[in-house]
């Protein structure tokens, strides 16, 4: 097992001071370098669009950051784009493009950041920019079965509330397929599938036979237009479905969104409240862990250890309920700070539930790991390199799986993690086992923070005022359980969301997931999607 | 690889007593707020006030609480001076507001229905709560229940979230597979009424709009045993608990 230190070694802002001065004197008056806000460290506007892939290419490849994601925003006379990149140990860069509304092509970046595939996608089915060089648009969000061209639902004239216009079932409609060899078909599994228990997702798995040579994963059969209700409505009302879009990992993407709506107001959440959130956060990663546990067994049909993980996850639910009153973490988290204040008592029993789910967990992982049948299943299967998830930018526990150290706790901390000594486990394998020992990792981890939080406590406010900031905007971010979580909050004048956009984990790791199982054998499919452990619905919203 | 056998004995019965006795376990429900009582009208008003969904009508002093709207955002409970009155039990079943027959399946299903699952646009949270059934703490094969992968063996079709307009096709050809005795329950506020996501472009604001439905499971996501009292309700082991607006008589 490799761990790598949270404390980023050097000063953060050496990093940042040599980097402007190399976009600087590369890209000289093409780029211009603009002060910290938004919750950006640094923004560098661009004057010309045809910079735009050789600034990106310079960042990601030349400059090592991570590609965090694109945000679109229209505005009365132009549109903005953000890309974020991450420099760990700095902080977000906002590449910042800003076109007349006029505007319809702009040059894609997937060429030199993969990763940015999905990202512009979305864009163009949603807004309707098109993205030239972009190797396949369309059909993404809005499925070309049902919707028509040209509905562009994320600009301001369309309403969110009207039945969309030209929505009719296309009969003829058939998927496109990339194996065209004689004697090749297509395997198609989902929407409903599993007896409906897996989330609603379509794979095409194309084959000539045994192994699955394409698995494209289609998504957003979930999509509720979370983004789009969301315009027009006050933070209090936005911050429900923040939480709600996702229900399994709530409390960090409330977490990512409650702190955005901080930046804007420039508030910071009282010490006492920021302890509470890594407590509440560590204890949201633990219970995911734990039934990403119970589903990695349940997909190799070992029925003792699936029972005992999903005892595990039961009582941590139970133990949640116990100490917030909610099974799934909702209704904590306010901008400001949060609900509800814990005595020592309350937490004195948590540590009780949690300790003894680290213990089972223990139990688990040493059983399993001389469990032959069982590792048969998962060693050197679904295998992603270090350097495909790099460059798909796979992040969380299945990138810390395949060398990725980035993890956000570390990388660019939140609400005092700073403050906090833990480990980041990685993996060098990348195959299904580093998976599954990477989760067992962070939950021992999690425990040890929230033993860290716990003995933190302070008497004191959980909750500071948080108002009179707009209009503004800003990036909020969080681990969530399953990585990367980014939350673009802009609101308007009398303080209602004008514009709002979540950037997932799932959403990342999904437009890598082929990479794992792809060449394997179909009865090794299920496995591979249990190890990846993502949600289809944290990637719809 | 003969220890799972020895771990799995040494473990023993974990399973919940429930029907047979009621569960007291801490945590297997979360609660709901219940019609109040307050002393003052203005009382009762901010409590209506405060909640996100209109789920609290304030009628004088009194107020009434509609289960099928209320997501579990706490807000009546910790941002408030004056705190509705919670029930901390998880018999929640109900019949649609309309509908005064209780649609029961037919008494030879009561030792063995199947159940088709079908996730229309669901958070995660209610689909989970369903998951969390087949485990050994819920275990509902022990009282007849299983999920089944095919519609056509279906007996129950349980529905969670709003129904998505991608989602609205593939429910429907699932329903229309199945055999015409089976019944349609809906899970979770947003099956119910959508919930935090409504109605819109997107959204057809719960499963009641899209085919019809024999039974209401309310809760943001209902736990468990709330799940596991629907299928009783179903099988009619259990009989279902009062619509709450539909008993006062402002539905």
């Amino acid at each position: 097992m490799a761990a790598y230190t949270s404390h980023v070694e050097g000063d953060g802002r050496t990093g940042l001071s040599d980097l402007t001065a190399a976009v600087g004197e590369r890209f000289g008056s093409a780029v211009s370098p603009m002060p910290a806000g938004h919750g950006y460290v640094l923004t560098l506007s661009l004057a010309q669009l045809s910079s735009l892939p050789s600034l990106c290419r310079f960042l990601f490849l030349d400059r090592g950051c991570q590609f965090g994601g694109m945000i679109a925003e229209e505005h009365s006379s132009q549109w903005q784009l953000h890309y974020a990149f991450l420099l760990p140990g700095s902080g977000w860069i906002d590449v910042l493009l800003s076109l007349p509304i006029e505007t319809t092509t702009v040059p894609s970046i997937v060429a030199e950041v993969n990763a940015a595939d999905w990202h512009e996608r979305e864009v163009e089915d949603m807004f309707g920019i098109h993205f030239e060089g972009h190797p396949r648009l369309g059909d993404f969000i809005l499925h070309d079965q049902i919707w028509c061209e040209g509905i562009e639902p994320m600009r301001k004239k369309f309403s969110a509330t009207e039945p969309a216009p030209g929505r009719q079932l296309d009969l003829e409609w058939k998927p496109q397929l990339i194996v065209a060899d004689p004697g090749s078909f297509a395997m198609p599994v989902g929407p409903v599938y599993e007896g409906g228990l897996g989330e609603s997702v379509h794979f095409l798995l194309e084959t000539v036979g045994e192994d699955v040579i394409r698995a494209l994963p289609r998504l957003f059969y979930n999509y509720r237009a979370v983004e789009k209700i969301a315009e027009g409505r006050s933070v209090s009302d936005v911050l429900l479905l923040a939480e709600r879009f996702a229900a399994t990992s709530a409390f960090a993407h409330s977490l990512a969104f409650c702190q955005a709506v901080e930046t804007i107001h420039s508030v910071e959440a009282p010490a006492r409240a920021a302890h509470l959130r890594i407590l509440i956060g560590e204890l949201e990663r633990l219970r995911h862990h734990a039934g990403a546990i119970a589903a990695i067994c349940e997909s190799t049909a070992l029925a003792v250890s699936t029972a005992h993980a999903a005892i595990i996850e039961e009582e941590l639910l139970r133990a949640s309920c116990v100490f917030t009153g909610h099974r799934y973490l909702f209704g904590l988290n306010v901008p400001g700070g949060l609900s509800s204040d814990f005595d020592a008592e309350q937490c004195r029993k948590l540590l009780v539930s949690v300790d003894k789910a680290e213990k089972d967990l223990r139990i688990l992982e040493n059983r399993l790991r001389y469990s032959s049948s069982f590792l048969d299943r998962l060693e050197d299967v679904g295998v992603v390199d270090g350097k495909s998830a790099r460059y798909l930018n796979l992040v969380g526990p299945i990138g810390r799986a395949s060398a990725q150290h980035c993890d956000l706790r570390g990388a660019c901390p939140y609400s005092g993690y700073e403050g906090y000594v833990f480990d980041i486990p990685y993996e060098t394998e990348g195959d299904g086992f580093a998976r599954l020992r990477v989760l067992f990792a962070e939950a021992t981890q999690s425990v040890k923070l929230i033993h860290q939080a716990i003995d933190a406590l302070e008497p004191g406010a959980i909750c500071v005022p948080c108002e009179g900031g707009y209009p503004g905007a800003a990036l909020g971010w969080a681990e969530a359980p399953r990585g990367a979580a980014l939350h673009w909050v802009s609101l308007d004048e009398k303080g209602l969301v004008e514009r709002y956009h979540a950037i997932t984990p799932s959403f990342s790791n999904w437009h890598g997931f082929h990479e794992a199982a792809e060449d394997f054998a179909f009865q090794d499919f299920p496995i591979i999607l249990a190890t990846f452990g993502l949600s289809a619905t944290e990637c719809d919203r | 690889m003969s220890f799972w056998f020895w771990h799995g004995l040494r473990r023993g019965i974990q399973s919940t007593g429930y029907p047979r006795k009621a569960e007291v376990a801490p945590g297997i429900s979360p609660g709901r707020p219940v019609n109040t009582e307050f002393e003052t009208s203005g009382e009762a008003q901010s409590a209506a006030a405060i909640c996100p969904v209109d789920a609290i009508i304030a009628h004088g002093s009194s107020t009434f609480v509609d289960q099928g709207k209320c997501v579990h955002c706490q807000r009546c409970r910790l941002s408030i001076s004056l705190p509705m009155n919670w029930d901390a039990g998880y018999e929640w079943t109900r019949l649609p507001a309309k509908q005064t027959e209780c649609a029961t399946l037919p008494s030879s299903f009561s030792k063995s229905m199947h159940v088709m699952v079908v996730d229309a646009g669901d958070c995660g949270a209610c689909l989970h709560e369903v998951k969390q059934l087949n485990n050994p703490l819920y275990n509902m094969h022990r009282l007849g229940f299983f999920f089944t992968a095919t519609p056509r063996t279906a007996d129950l079709l349980l529905i969670v979230g709003p129904v998505s307009e991608n989602m609205r096709g593939p429910l429907l050809k699932t329903w229309e597979a199945m055999p015409t005795t089976s019944r349609v329950m809906a899970v979770g506020s947003c099956a119910i009424t959508g919930g935090v996501f409504g109605r819109s472009f997107m959204c057809a604001g719960g499963a009641s709009s899209v085919l019809p439905v024999d039974f209401e499971v309310p809760g943001n996501p209902p736990p468990p045993l709330a799940i596991l009292h629907g299928l009783l309700v179903a099988t009619g082991r259990k009989s279902v608990t009062k619509n709450e607006l539909v008993s006062e008589g402002r539905s």
